[in-house]
């Protein structure tokens, strides 16, 4: 019986294993080293350390999981799977003071090793072994404790994962404020202060606490008000959210503001692409074609540098940039119309990198700039003092923010015209959409000219944020960027789109040190969606429902009560 | 009556539009390659070093392709991160060369050489392997039944944690292949300008593809792999354990993509973490062009893109005045890409499957 559900200790030594490679890979793929300079609480643990502890943690818990017992044997079964991935690491240390692994792997310096052994150099390798033990045996013992305090106790560490990433850059704006006095109180350079660390588990695990006694009650009560006070709730959130989003650059600084304007160019193509691929399933993997027309055409209509041509206003432009946009969509759309599924993805992927390849040639040169591209484009607003609230990135942050709140606004409405509804049905089952009378090809060719009508819009003020334009902009990383930043939002639903953007290019923009692993936490991103929630993380209902079809119908039943009284 | 009248112009555009698109191409081509002949810029001589480059080029892209097209086959999903199965090919034959090379034995003699070669060539297929096991067991076993959609984005993701878990292992540097002395001289016969490398590629292109061959043809493994791939539910009736054949098919797949990647290192002599995108992609057109799922076809399609390719942009661009032409090589493989989904999304030797139903 115990050996059919996994409960035994070789799946407890093999959890250690597993936990191990992990580990070693951390290391060796550079994670720990180059974030051990990087403080989470500042003078006690690094970056690089929180990963190898949630590494052992993580062991611990899975290990715990699978012990044979319960009680004893539960926290038995989770020091052990640490400590065998103690081992593992005290191994790679041994061996990497012996041979000189350096020669194939970057990472296995003695740096690494040090960081390993706590300083202590080989001598210390009883210390990654006892660490982990100890880890797993906290990860355990947090295993057995009662749901409530486990919740809490998970809680306070999320929020210490999560404020000692955000904390460097809370601080800085803080320093020149009346909060100067709690931001060093609580801020380290990077990283929380101890005592930061210790209020903030404290509140956060104390909060997760209360909500578990309180919460039900209180979603109970905003459940039960009577509709318009919930409306005005409603309306004031939104309010409130609304006003946080417009003073955000003003309070965070020019720096924050360029990564949210960059954030908001994001979401307008995401909301392009997510009519391509959201709404009629059109994989395009070359999308960042269109934003290259865009960004092309404002800049050779308004450029005052070598290639412009007309020298017209930002303004005048862009109607001109979102209109090619669409013939492009329209031009590359035909002829791959017929096309279905996958080879869509690998055809547009071609269309995509044939347009960069154009654009820096040699061929195109005398007219697009080749790779030295197109210089000083003026920004939308031109001429303003250097201290006005809409010099800089600010103005095109709102410029983003409102083309994004109007594209918003179009798309909710396409999607439940009749239009959206023959994209929906389209991407469903082609051939069902088919009999019932909907013509494949117009349905397609809208979403494609549509979709690259907004990436247009994007590319345009792309050219006026940047001030020039460089094929080589137009990689396919952008392409990639906006398609995972709609599976990881949610594909088909708007707010996804944001929120996508928001963890995908926001965060990654903020945290610089991360950008050399930037693409290497999307790709485990990509793939932990897919396995646990390829609805994305606030996905559209319809496509929730068809990606759990069975555990829908299933849960359905027990949760109808549940679902009537929480829905707000 | 309205709706159709708008209808049938829409479809008559469309198709005007796709003969333009053909028309161009054609004119294109011919038109180039005329002018090009005509001006009589190249020789016989230089026209056949074009010639065997585009056909060593072709091979590696057709051992490349036949991973994407027996895992299309059967489990009718593109793997793109097989490109960077390929990277990861290269890389470990590169340490094995860098350490024989150091020990002497790589340039001991001509015989020496090539043991090395063989060696260099098993442990890349023995890392590609590896790594696409390792692909397989996390990133695509899971979402078999999954909609089309899910496992391709996986795929997408599996292929950037390929990427950039090299970067991380060995840095953004490019490392240079060592160099094999035997491998570098030309071959003794006068009228052909290939060196001792080309004709390694060529050699172990074909031998592999023959092997393959025999694999899928002759024996029990290669009947159950052609049985699942024609229909799942039904081979696992017949007793097939299909988890297995699909395991075997990434790992053969991969083999042959860590043997190209070490073929690649030696021939261009270099291997980075990004090796592995544009021949990744370039195969798979490769795949596209001789049918998917096509064994035969794949092999064909490699060395037709190769040779189109390393010939094309002489040959069609620059009688027409193109300036740099060589710049556009890219174009050409994806012009042709889109070509063959357009115009024939068969293959040149395939059935007709982009617009079935899988």
């Amino acid at each position: 019986m115990s050996e059919k559900t996994g409960h035994n200790w070789n799946a407890v030594v093999r959890m250690g294993l597993l936990g191990g490679a992990v580990a070693i890979y951390l290391c060796l793929a550079g994670l720990v080293g180059t974030f051990s300079n990087r403080a989470m609480i500042t003078g006690i643990l690094s970056l690089g350390h929180t990963m190898l502890v949630l590494a052992g943690l993580g062991t611990g818990f899975l290990a715990a999981r699978r012990a044979p017992g319960g009680g004893v044997q539960t926290v038995i079964a989770g020091a052990l799977a640490g400590a065998i991935l103690g081992a593992m690491l005290a191994l790679l240390v041994i061996v990497g003071n012996v041979v000189n692994l350096r020669a194939v792997m970057l990472q296995a310096s003695p740096e690494l090793y040090q960081l390993l052994t706590f300083g202590l150099g080989v001598a210390g390798f009883w210390a990654p072994m006892l660490m982990g033990a100890v880890l797993g045996a906290a990860a355990s013992l947090i295993y057995v404790l009662p749901p409530t305090i486990r919740r809490s106790l998970i809680w306070g560490l999320a929020s210490l994962l999560v404020w000692g990433l955000f904390a460097g850059l809370l601080r800085t704006p803080m320093l020149n404020g009346v909060l100067s006095g709690l931001a060093r109180f609580l801020f380290g350079p990077d990283g929380l202060t101890p005592i930061g660390a210790v209020i903030t588990f404290a509140l956060f695990a104390g909060g997760s606490a209360i909500w578990q006694q309180r919460g039900t009650a209180v979603r109970q009560r905003v459940a039960e008000m009577p509709d318009t006070p919930r409306r005005t709730l409603l309306v004031s959130l939104i309010a409130g959210g609304l006003i946080v989003v417009i003073l955000l650059p003003q309070a965070l600084g020019p720096f924050v503001a360029q990564v949210i304007a960059y954030v908001a160019l994001y979401v307008l193509m995401g909301l392009g692409l997510n009519i391509t691929l959201g709404f009629a399933g059109l994989l395009d993997l070359g999308f960042v074609a269109f934003f290259a027309v865009g960004a092309y055409t404002v800049g050779l209509l308004t450029s005052t540098a070598e290639y412009g041509i007309a020298q017209w206003s930002f303004w005048a432009a862009v109607p001109f940039a979102v209109v090619l946009a669409m013939l492009a969509g329209a031009f590359f759309g035909l002829p791959i119309l017929g096309i279905r599924g996958d080879y869509l993805a690998i055809a547009t992927l071609g269309f995509g990198e044939i347009i960069r390849i154009l654009a820096g040639s040699d061929l195109l040169k005398p007219i697009l700039g080749g790779p030295r591209g197109i210089l000083n484009i003026p920004k939308p607003i031109d001429g303003l003092a250097p201290g006005h609230p809409l010099a800089g990135p600010n103005q095109i942050y709102y410029l983003a923010l409102i083309f994004a709140a109007l594209v918003a606004f179009v798309a909710t409405r396409l999607r439940h015209a009749r239009l959206g509804r023959t994209w929906m049905a389209v991407r469903e089952d082609e051939d069902v959409a088919e009999a019932l009378g909907i013509n494949l090809v117009q349905t397609k060719l809208w979403a494609y000219m549509l979709g690259a009508a907004f990436a247009g819009l994007s590319g345009a003020i792309f050219a006026g944020l940047v001030g020039s334009i460089f094929a080589s902009s137009m990689q396919l990383f952008v392409s990639i960027n906006v398609v995972s930043l709609i599976i990881v939002g949610g594909m088909g639903s708007i707010p996804g789109v944001a929120l996508g953007a928001v963890f995908l290019i926001g965060l990654p923009e903020l945290f610089r040190e991360f950008s050399e692993f930037r693409y290497l936490i999307y790709g485990y991103a990509l793939i932990a969606m897919m396995l646990r929630r390829p609805e994305g993380l606030l996905p559209s209902r319809v496509i929730r429902r068809e990606l759990h079809v069975e555990a829908e119908s299933e849960a359905e039943a027990s949760n109808v009560a549940a679902s009537e009284s929480s829905a707000p | 009556m309205h709706a159709s009248w708008v209808e049938r112009l829409t479809d008559l555009s469309i198709s005007a539009f796709l003969w333009t698109f053909r028309v161009v191409v054609v004119l294109v081509v011919v038109v180039g390659s005329i002018l090009t002949l005509a001006g009589g810029k190249y020789s016989s001589a230089q026209w056949l070093d074009l010639l065997t480059s585009g056909i060593t080029t072709g091979s590696i892209y057709a051992l490349i392709a036949l991973g994407y097209t027996m895992v299309y086959g059967i489990l009718r999903m593109i793997n793109f991160a097989h490109g960077d199965i390929f990277m990861g090919g290269a890389f470990g034959g590169y340490f094995t060369a860098q350490a024989l090379l150091q020990s002497g034995f790589l340039n001991q003699s001509p015989v020496t050489s090539l043991i090395s070669i063989v060696l260099i060539i098993l442990v890349a297929m023995a890392v590609a392997t590896g790594l696409a096991l390792i692909v397989e067991r996390i990133a695509y076993r899971p979402l078999r039944t999954a909609p089309r959609l899910v496992p391709l984005i996986s795929a997408i993701g599996a292929s950037f944690v390929l990427e950039y878990s090299f970067r991380g292992f060995f840095g953004p540097g490019i490392y240079a292949y060592p160099t094999v002395e035997v491998l570098d001289q030309n071959v003794p016969v006068s009228f052909l300008p290939m060196k001792w490398v080309d004709v390694l590629v060529i050699g172990a292109a074909i031998i592999m593809m023959a092997g393959l061959y025999l694999i899928v043809m002759r024996t029990k493994m290669g009947k159950a792999m052609r049985a699942v791939s024609e229909d799942k539910d039904t081979a696992a009736l017949m007793g097939i354990d299909v988890n297995r054949v699909i395991v075997m098919t990434f790992a053969i797949g991969a083999a042959m993509a860590g043997a190209a990647g070490v073929l690649y290192g030696l021939t261009f002599r270099q291997v980075y973490f990004f090796t592995g995108f544009i021949p990744g992609i370039k195969a798979f057109t490769a795949a596209v062009l001789g049918g998917i799922g096509n064994v035969p076809g794949a092999m064909a399609g490699g060395l037709f893109l190769g040779v189109i390719e390393s010939i094309g942009p002489t040959l069609f661009l620059d009688g027409l005045n193109v300036p740099s032409p060589n710049q556009l090589k890219d174009v050409i493989a994806f012009t042709l890409l889109v070509l063959v989904l357009v115009f024939r999304p068969s293959g040149i030797l395939g059935e007709r499957i982009t617009q079935k139903k899988a």
